[in-house]
């Protein structure tokens, strides 16, 4: 028996944006924490926080991101859990969000001019505060626009999380195929979701940066 | 001890007996370089000293080791009766009671004037919002711009961002004031309004240690110039010794370049 691929199965793939949505959201909240934490270990002045960080940070860019998925689903399994598309994909997409945010962190924090950290030093200021109230501060503002680049990769990345079974948007769209064997119009449907939820993040992304290199140009 | 730090510490010199600064045989490399080379300079309290030389000599690099923004790899530095090199507390507390003045201002460009004048003494002597701007509206009266209190420093000439900078410095009520060429990024006309700021401080008695190219200034204000040249001490002298009959030949052929 072959469905027809019809309103049904349209609003059938559409809601499974929503999960989508979801997974790229937890994976982004876990990257950012994770990425903010290897950031400040990259630029930090104890040599260990420092190797770790670069260490973590070669082994996720390094390795393909359906690897790091396979892993961390096996590899829960192994050591005890139960399997659980969810919390692997959600680990899984945060640990390779920390180590590309972290990475573009680091190259914020280090575009702040050193002079800026010498005068808070010179002022008393300590550690935390001059992070948090000198250099972060300006580091944010050069950050947003990669950021949101780098968001914009992450929710394409999350499709990668219908081979271990999680079911969002691409899965979905598996599923729904299996039914009605329209590949084309299936699979066009589920591109241009991923296409309207990107392209204006892009957008804004590259509003951002002509905003941020006008507001540098000296 | 060598020639160099018997002149620094001559009898009949203000403050002597308790200096603000003492450095004893101060080293330190950049890798192979060697940026101070037995440096000694004990600087009395209210004593208003000028450091000269070519660049590349290490006059930033010392001023910079009195606030700890550069280590040393050997030898003493007493800051105010603290012993910088016993680390720890006493460089938390050093910076509190030094201020530093850079070349580039470094003002924080996302705060305005007013925030870039209170942040510290918030934050590190833990007093009040209320506090801290009065206190910083004082010191901006005081180097004359108290007017600019909400704009942020882009929207400042280069000499206004400086005389923040010095504000902004004067805020924590520091015993000595560092200044690593303060008017080099300035232009010409912008000069003479920082020059004069520095006057006012030094009149009021501050301890001050100025590195710059300004020969008037430290002909006018200096206690005592020091010369320095390839990461040594090679003269300390008056303004009028140093200028009108220098001692060492190196110190002749500077003041002959930049005449």
């Amino acid at each position: 028996m072959i469905r027809v691929f019809g309103w049904n199965e349209f609003l059938i793939i559409v809601v499974a944006a929503q999960w989508t949505i979801a997974l790229s959201a937890i994976a982004f909240a876990g990257g950012s924490v994770g990425g903010l934490l290897m950031a400040l270990m990259r630029v930090s002045e104890v040599r260990a926080f420092r190797r770790f960080a670069t260490g973590f940070i070669r082994l996720f860019q390094g390795t393909p991101l359906l690897m790091q998925l396979f892993l961390v689903y096996f590899g829960m399994n192994i050591v005890g859990f139960a399997i659980n598309p969810w919390i692997a994909a959600a680990v899984a997409l945060a640990l390779h969000a920390s180590a590309f945010l972290g990475e573009i962190w680091r190259g914020c924090i280090e575009a702040v001019p050193k002079g800026q950290r010498e005068a808070a030093t010179a002022l008393g200021l300590r550690y935390y505060h001059s992070m948090r109230h000198v250099i972060l501060p300006q580091a944010i503002r050069i950050a947003v626009a990669p950021t949101v680049g780098f968001l914009v990769q992450l929710i394409k990345g999350t499709s990668l999380a219908s081979i271990i079974g999680f079911t969002e948007l691409t899965r979905q769209g598996q599923i729904i195929n299996n039914a009605t064997f329209s590949p084309f119009l299936v699979f066009g449907t589920v591109a241009a979701i991923y296409f309207l939820l990107c392209w204006p993040l892009s957008l804004v992304a590259r509003r951002m940066e002509t905003r941020f290199s006008r507001a540098t140009a000296r | 001890m060598n020639m160099a730090s018997e002149i620094a510490s001559a009898p009949g010199l203000r403050g002597a007996s308790d200096p603000a600064v003492r450095m004893e045989d101060v080293n330190k490399w950049y890798g192979s370089f060697h940026a101070l080379k037995n440096v000694n300079l004990t600087v009395g309290r209210g004593e208003r000293i000028v450091i000269c030389g070519p660049s590349g000599s290490g006059k930033s690099t010392m001023i910079r080791c009195i606030n700890q923004l550069e280590t040393i790899h050997s030898g003493t530095i007493v800051v105010d009766g603290h012993d910088l090199t016993a680390g720890g507390k006493n460089v938390d507390l050093i910076r509190q009671e030094t201020g530093m003045v850079f070349q580039q201002f470094n003002l924080f460009p996302h705060m305005t004037v007013l925030e870039n004048c209170t942040l510290a003494p918030m934050k590190v002597r833990g007093i009040t919002k209320v506090e801290a701007e009065e206190t910083a509206m004082k010191f901006l009266r005081r180097v004359r711009i108290p007017e600019q209190a909400a704009k942020y420093p882009a929207q400042l000439s280069g000499g206004q961002q400086q005389r923040v900078a010095i504000a902004r410095a004067l805020c924590m009520n520091p015993k000595i004031m560092l200044f690593d060429e303060p008017t080099s990024a300035l232009d010409p006309e912008m000069v003479k309004e920082v020059l004069d700021t520095m006057v006012d401080l030094a009149n009021e008695g501050m301890t001050m240690l100025c590195v710059t190219h300004e020969m008037g200034f430290a002909r006018s204000v200096a206690d005592r110039v020091v010369f320095m040249d390839r990461g040594e001490i090679l003269e300390v002298a008056t303004p009028d010794t140093f200028f009108d009959a220098p001692q060492h030949e190196r110190t002749r052929f500077f003041l002959g370049q930049i005449s």
